[in-house]
């Protein structure tokens, strides 16, 4: 399923005009806060009529200005999910989850149980939204854009208003309807980390344009980028398979094509693949093998690209066999170390940097790996 | 204490012209209050101040007008009575009119208030869950509003069981058929010796203004608790 949008739409002083086209499996605007990420998912929702554009999806065209086409939002058959959820406080969790079916076609489809089991609501059913935690609400609000049957899932920083405990209790769930509803997402977010850990395609976008689209890795990859996407966060994407774990000193190796990762214990099992994020300021770098460390990841490689420093800054990116890595360092290390493309280096990046919120649950379906299916 | 005949059939008229007022009131009220809290049309505060008008007119004032235009000779009263065959002048269906009229910026101000009090973006979300906008009102935005809508309700009969002015000025007082509970009262008062009955009328109007108190209460707190507003 391809969703085209091509829009511009002026909002006061700020101009709105991206065009991007998507496909299947989860798409992440990503941009800073008042980019306009939300404004393109509420035109495409319609709840906002673009001054001049079209949105369609696959053939079906949803705007089009130039022939005063503009179908209305409860005919689009578009889920969205809202970052304050936006339960019904009339209705217990349970009608609330069945208020689209009353409008949504006949034939067989999403089902209830499944929906509930799939997002683990099962005991929220007879209460009311009020009497829900934020996190609870999320899910239902979830369920219910599910339920009305979406050929499209419309997602505006559902886990912005949650406190880390809450997000981490979300985004496997999240991870799963990506893998299992078979319904596309488009998920806005202005957190790197939520948008590595889940996204498959990252449409970039800044200051009301599209800056960037393209598959995950490579939109992160991409030093160029890094001032839209966020400096502090920036890192690497790594996907590596379970190999072993040493209960003797509660680690899991993990293998990429750099080589082997020693990480604190992840409770997955052996021959999972999962998607490791590290972060560019947890990588250090040496020009010869480095003896007597307490790093465990040593992985060698060769610089591929320096970027534009800022300030005292520079970002470096290398070649492990295949694997980008990212390191933050100083003007003055490059310097010293007299790092230039093709230089020959090792990557040191220290386990503990590698703690669980950098993982993805399992990848299934994203990369033709089929994991079994145990979340993180 | 014992009503006689006539001031049972007070009682009973005074009932039925203010429920009749209150019910027929509430769509027109609905429809009123929607346009004024949601609507951005030419003549909005035109029609803002049409509504309130007969609060601050004097009821006297409410009550000519009303027998100009739907008296029998009037351009109204003289369509209806010739194309529906409803009658206002010296019936019962008039005094309701009047009542109606009266209390309607009562009802209309209530429900206003409730609904602008409505979160427009619940309405928004159960659009994209495919309900178009007649569904939305009634699935969302009329339960949202059963508080105001009972609250204005009240009022409404409220204001109708004590009408008098505008009454008494288009359909008179007439014993039987337009002779409401504070028409009977200011009869009483006009004769002689009739003190003791406008006493006993004066303890009915205050209980059955303290049982429609109490019902809106207990409704409005079972509305309340289901939206969980506690």
């Amino acid at each position: 399923m391809t969703v085209a949008v091509d829009i511009s739409h002026r909002l006061g002083n700020f101009t709105l005009d991206a065009r991007f086209e998507t496909v299947d499996g989860l798409v992440a605007l990503l941009g800073r806060s008042g980019s306009g990420k939300t404004s393109i998912i509420n035109t495409i929702a319609g709840l906002i009529y673009p001054d001049h554009g079209r949105v369609t999806i696959d053939d079906v065209v949803l705007i089009d200005t130039a022939r005063e086409i503009f179908v209305p939002p409860h005919r689009r058959r578009i889920g969205y999910v809202f970052q304050e959820g936006r339960l019904f406080p009339h209705l217990t969790v349970r009608q609330n989850l069945l208020y689209g079916r009353w409008f949504a076609p006949r034939e067989a489809g999403t089902d209830f149980d499944g929906v509930v089991e799939l997002l683990g609501i099962g005991a929220l059913l007879e209460r009311r939204p009020g009497r829900l935690s934020g996190g609870e609400k999320q899910r239902v609000a979830i369920g219910r854009a599910l339920l009305a049957k979406p050929r499209l899932l419309l997602m505006d920083e559902p886990l912005a208003s949650l406190d880390e405990a809450r997000k981490a209790e979300i985004l496997p769930y999240i991870e799963r309807l990506r893998d299992q509803a078979r319904v596309p997402i488009i998920y806005v977010s202005h957190s790197i980390a939520e948008v590595a850990r889940l996204a498959s395609t990252v449409v970039l976008v800044s200051d009301g344009k599209v800056a960037a689209v393209g598959p995950t890795a490579q939109i992160m990859h991409r030093l160029d980028l890094f001032p839209l996407t966020g400096r502090a966060e920036a890192g690497a994407l790594i996907e590596a398979t379970v190999e072993r774990h040493d209960e003797q000193f509660g680690l899991t190796e993990l293998r990429s094509h750099a080589g082997l990762w020693k990480l604190p214990r992840l409770d997955v099992p052996i021959g999972v693949r999962l998607r490791l994020r590290v972060r560019a300021r947890d990588v250090m770098i040496a020009t010869s093998a480095p003896s007597d460390l307490s790093a465990l990841n040593v992985l060698s490689g060769r610089v591929s690209d320096i970027g534009s420093p800022h300030g005292a800054i520079v970002e470096v990116r290398l070649d492990c066999a295949g694997d980008v890595l990212i390191a933050r360092l100083t003007r003055y290390s490059v310097e010293r170390l007299g790092l230039a493309p093709g230089t020959p280096v090792y990557a040191l990046i220290k386990s503990v940097a590698l703690d669980r919120r950098s993982l993805s649950g399992p990848i299934r379906g994203m990369s033709g790996a089929d994991a079994a299916a145990d979340e993180v | 204490m014992s009503l006689s005949q006539e001031e049972w059939t007070a009682v009973r008229l005074s009932i039925r012209v203010a429920l009749v007022a209150t019910l027929v009131g509430l769509p027109f009220g609905l429809l009123v209050a929607m346009a004024l809290a949601r609507g951005r049309f030419w003549g909005h505060s035109l029609l803002n101040g049409f509504v309130l008008l007969p609060l601050i007119l004097p009821p006297v004032v409410t009550g000519y007008v009303l027998l100009i235009l739907f008296g029998k000779r009037g351009p109204i009263g003289s369509f209806l009575a010739e194309h529906f065959g409803i009658v206002f002048s010296f019936r019962w269906t008039g005094a309701a009119l009047a009542c109606g009229i009266m209390g309607f910026p009562l009802m209309v101000r209530a429900l206003r208030l409730s609904i602008e009090a409505v979160d427009t973006r619940l309405e928004e979300a159960a659009g994209t869950l495919g309900a178009n906008r007649a569904w939305v009102f009634l699935t969302v935005t009329l339960p949202l509003i059963l508080p105001g809508i009972i609250a204005g309700m009240i009022l409404c009969f409220a204001k109708a069981m004590g009408e008098f002015g505008a009454t008494i000025t288009f359909v008179s007082n007439i014993p039987g058929e337009t002779q409401t509970l504070p028409s009977l009262i200011y009869t009483f008062t006009q004769v002689p010796g009739g003190d003791a009955g406008a006493l006993r009328l004066t303890i009915v109007s205050v209980a059955i203004a303290m049982l429609a108190l109490l019902a809106s209460e207990l409704m409005a707190r079972h509305a309340n608790r289901r939206l969980d507003i506690e």
